[in-house]
């Protein structure tokens, strides 16, 4: 098995399993950590992962699949999801994925060859106030116009 | 029109900080309350009227009461626990993550009232895998309230052990139903639970557990400090207090505002929202997130934001979270805009729910390329049917709200699309 925790992990792992009542509540925080620690999720990791709680891999599988964020593939270096629900498509989200589109030479739920950047369109935010407005990785981008998007691209492709 | 209670400190600078918490009165609440008997807080949240803001307004007194009741019949469940709902993912709603961001130490001094109230010593809070941010925002204000005793083993000096930890979802609308929410803190895929057939709290690893949104628990230290009849001087008999009501879509200063309950939701979108985007004339409002019926303008004129006149109009009040929509919106554009999102957005446990989203969806999105059949509307309404009240949760039910909502009052759009579709099918 080639995977397992970096220090930093190990020691969040035990600060949290006294927290709560018991280990298999752990799922979602060993999961993020895998993800956040090889930038996905993989099979080692899954297979580790259901060793240090005990619970069947199959179980694991299910509950990554389940989630939207939990992704079992290596993403771009920048992934930028944009908010395509209601209120974003009222203040002019096409325009948005219009200029993402132009400016980087790819369609939604592609990426770029250099593998740099990734752009999907997501469900609701929760940053309806601030429409429209993409997610950078896990940064929020808000009251976006054109102008700013193509800035913000410029800025990331340097 | 603006009444703060939650909100009072939000433009504070650096409100987030400890410090600037405690300077303007947060935490005050906590010696009055540890130093009486914990059912004090219970009977003065009952009286107070305070109902649950998360969307559904069910009264949070007696939420609070099934819970510590569950835990005296059952001896042998030791414990309880105190979840806090912050998986904010209904569209139109984006109120909970000001807390988070502006004053995250109410938030915690709230949590430490409740916990305190129905006896429970470990608190989660479950907010959405997007608001990064917001959980590190909250994470270093809990590390601030450790490192200064309010948290830990003894509660600001008092003998009560109480522990609070921020829990990370991943990405689903679905946990932001309370039992979906507690099988994705147990661990699982975020699949809600059958309800019993009578009022009953939730249950985390078998213990009893109290859910709450955000700001119902943010609202508990208002009450506990200046007492129940404070919060009730605002708002209507039946919606007491205030709530963080939101603006979003085609207005000119879309935001979260903290109003009592039964102010006129024209005023509200006219003086508050600065009116309509570009002078345009108002055509819709969906009042209270995705989930709640939408209202033309002339049922808006009408309207008063609380939950009896909103249930009165034939919609609901919701999370108070408005999608405003101007004259030259598309009403099939913006209903196939909303059943993508309940398309993806649906767990796949229950099938009316499952096969019935995806097929809604597929119907609109035909009306809208021109290959809709002469009887679509009346097959929506069937499907809506079958999808109302057979399911597990409300989430079907509610995408059946929304699409009965969308067609009886703008019926003549849908069928002039589909007049489209069949003059073309004819040539």
């Amino acid at each position: 098995m080639s995977f397992s925790f970096n220090s930093d992990n190990e020691k969040h792992f035990a600060d949290l399993l006294p927290r709560y009542p018991h280990p298999k509540a752990l799922v979602l925080p060993c999961l993020w950590m895998a993800q956040y620690q090889e930038g996905y999720i993989s099979a080692d990791a899954m297979d580790y992962i259901a060793k240090r709680l005990d619970i069947p891999q199959a179980h694991l599988y299910g509950v990554i699949t389940f989630y939207t964020m939990f992704t079992l593939e290596p993403v771009a270096t920048y992934h930028i999801q944009v908010c395509k629900t209601l209120s974003c498509e009222l203040c002019g989200k096409g325009e948005i994925i219009r200029s993402i589109e132009e400016t980087l030479g790819i369609s939604v739920n592609e990426s770029t060859p250099d593998n740099r950047f990734k752009l999907t369109e997501v469900e609701c935010l929760g940053a309806c106030g601030g429409a429209p407005m993409l997610s950078l990785n896990e940064e929020y981008h808000e009251n976006l116009t054109v102008e700013k998007t193509k800035a913000l691209l410029q800025r990331l492709a340097r | 029109m603006i009444t703060r209670i939650v909100s009072k400190n939000f433009e504070i600078p650096n409100s987030h900080t400890l410090a600037v918490a405690k300077a303007n009165g947060v935490y005050e609440s906590i010696d009055k309350a540890f130093t009486q008997p914990s059912y004090v807080i219970e009977t003065e949240i009952e009286n107070s009227g305070l109902r649950g803001k998360g969307g559904g307004g069910a009264p949070a007194g007696a939420k609070w009461c099934l819970a510590t009741r569950a835990q005296e019949m059952d001896q042998t469940s030791a414990k309880s626990y105190l979840v806090v709902n912050a998986d904010e993912s209904e569209p139109g709603t984006f109120k909970d993550r000001q807390i988070m961001e502006f004053d995250p130490h109410l938030l915690i001094e709230g949590m430490m009232l409740t916990c305190y109230a129905i006896g429970a010593h470990d608190a989660y809070i479950y907010i959405r895998g997007e608001y990064k941010f917001f959980a590190d925002r909250l994470n270093k204000a809990i590390q601030e309230a450790y490192d200064d005793g309010l948290l830990g083993k003894k509660v600001k000096g008092f003998d009560y052990r109480l522990d609070i930890t921020v829990h990370r979802g991943a990405g689903a609308y679905i946990c932001g139903e309370k039992s979906a929410l507690i099988e994705s803190l147990e661990g699982n895929r975020g699949h809600p639970r059958l309800k019993p057939h009578k009022p009953s709290p939730e249950y985390y690893f078998g213990a009893p557990t109290l859910v709450n949104n955000i700001e119902t628990i943010a609202t508990v230290p208002y009450i506990v400090t200046n007492g129940a009849a404070a919060y009730r001087q605002y708002g209507t008999e039946k919606s007491p207090g205030t709530l963080l009501f939101g603006l979003s879509g085609h207005i000119n200063k879309p935001g979260i505002y903290e109003m009592a309950f039964g102010e006129s939701m024209q005023a509200f979108i006219d003086t508050i929202g600065g009116g309509v985007k570009n002078g345009k004339k108002l055509k819709a409002v969906i009042p209270g997130g995705a989930s709640t019926p939408i209202l033309n303008a002339q049922e808006v004129k009408e309207a008063r934001l609380d939950y009896e006149s909103m249930k009165e109009i034939g919609s609901a009040l919701g999370t108070g979270g408005m999608i405003i929509m101007d004259e030259d919106t598309c009403m099939v554009s913006a209903l196939k805009n909303l059943l993508s999102f309940y398309h993806h957005e649906s767990c796949g446990q229950c099938t009316p729910c499952r096969e019935g989203t995806a097929w809604v969806d597929g119907i609109i999105a035909n009306i809208l390329n021109k290959k809709a059949k002469a009887d679509d509307l009346e097959l929506l309404s069937d499907i809506s049917k079958t999808m109302n009240g057979k399911t597990i949760c409300v989430f079907a039910p509610a995408v059946a709200m929304v699409i009965d909502g969308f067609i009886l009052r703008f019926r003549d759009e849908f069928e002039a699309y589909i007049q489209k579709s069949l003059g073309e099918a004819d040539a």
